[in-house]
């Protein structure tokens, strides 16, 4: 039943993302050449309602499900590792015209080409495991 | 059904978002899309012979069927919930994308150009672009939802730092290598 849950939130997430045009490359292209405010409203819409909801469930105190006060782990202080690992998560992004989430709602969509990304974005994670003690954090 | 078999607009797509997050946090989770890299990196088995993907994974597990419904999403959009959907993007993005040489500006969800032949051209792209992506959203411990939706939201400085890289290299691909490539 539990399960059943992430599966329904992932098809709403999906079908947002695609219906919404997130998931569309040529969105991005757009996004990335500043000649519409689609993609910018977007994210604008969610950061905000996001931030206001979580204002709120701060705000009082809210507990998860499992009975747990609600926090947003605290990312890490460093400036190279988000600034670099941005940086070349951005120039993937733009170059495949989606990010992780849609890469796999296009997936759904019929675009199997994406399974080529999905198997290059697991060796490209798998790098990062081998060589992250050499990497600047 | 003509408002849900057309194009839903921005402002649809970003509050169905943030409700999905919030809704995620309170069962418990968090909205982060890329970390089901390293989980099925290291559900394949890589942490046999790497440390980083030695991990209980299967904590992971409503991850992973996070991701199931996102491809069964995108089944039942492209399948049921649309007929023939094509972004309605800016005239001059049009253009522009025509003189780079995508005919299919305009006309496709995604452009046949990448995504239609698979040419030794295509093959490189998808894979450089797949490790990339895999390789940044690690480093940068995040992507698009972790990041610029979940990070942002709670106001963390990291993720606005995250954030702006993400700029940075997507600008500097689409102005400065877009050229070069096509």
């Amino acid at each position: 039943m539990k399960n059943l849950i992430y599966i329904i939130l992932g098809t709403f997430f999906g079908i947002a993302m695609y219906k919404a045009e997130a998931a569309s490359w040529f969105r991005i292209y757009e996004m990335f050449n500043f000649q519409s405010f689609h993609m910018y409203g977007f994210i604008s819409t969610a950061l905000l309602m996001g931030a206001v909801g979580l204002q709120v469930l701060k705000r009082y105190e809210a507990k998860d499900i499992d009975g747990k006060k609600i926090v947003i782990q605290p990312k890490e202080k460093s400036i190279a590792r988000y600034l670099l690992g941005g940086i070349l998560f951005g120039l993937g992004w733009a170059l495949v015209g989606a990010c992780p989430g849609p890469i796999f709602v296009l997936l759904g969509a019929g675009v199997w080409q994406m399974l080529i990304v999905i198997a290059f974005a697991l060796l490209g994670t798998y790098l990062y495991g081998l060589i992250k003690n050499k990497l600047p954090h | 059904m003509d408002v849900i078999l057309g194009p839903w607009p921005w402002y649809v797509g970003g509050a169905l978002v943030a409700i999905i997050m919030l809704t995620l946090i309170i069962l418990g989770k968090s909205f982060g899309f890329s970390s089901n890299f390293r989980t099925l990196c290291s559900a394949l088995g890589a942490g046999n012979s790497c440390d980083f993907f030695k991990f209980d994974w299967k904590a992971q597990r409503w991850n992973l069927l996070f991701l199931v419904g996102a491809i069964i999403g995108g089944f039942v959009s492209a399948n049921y919930l649309s007929v023939n959907q094509i972004p309605e993007i800016n005239e001059n993005t049009v253009t522009q994308l025509h003189q780079l040489g995508f005919e299919s500006a305009g006309q496709t969800y995604v452009p046949s150009e990448i995504f239609g032949k698979l040419s030794v051209k295509n093959i490189l792209i998808l894979s450089i672009g797949g490790l990339l992506i895999g390789f940044g959203t690690r480093y940068a411990g995040g992507c698009t939802s972790g990041h610029a939706i979940s990070g942002l939201s709670d106001l963390q400085l990291p993720s606005l730092i995250a954030v702006i890289g993400f700029f940075i290299g997507g600008l500097f691909m689409v102005h400065v290598l877009f050229p070069l490539v096509f």
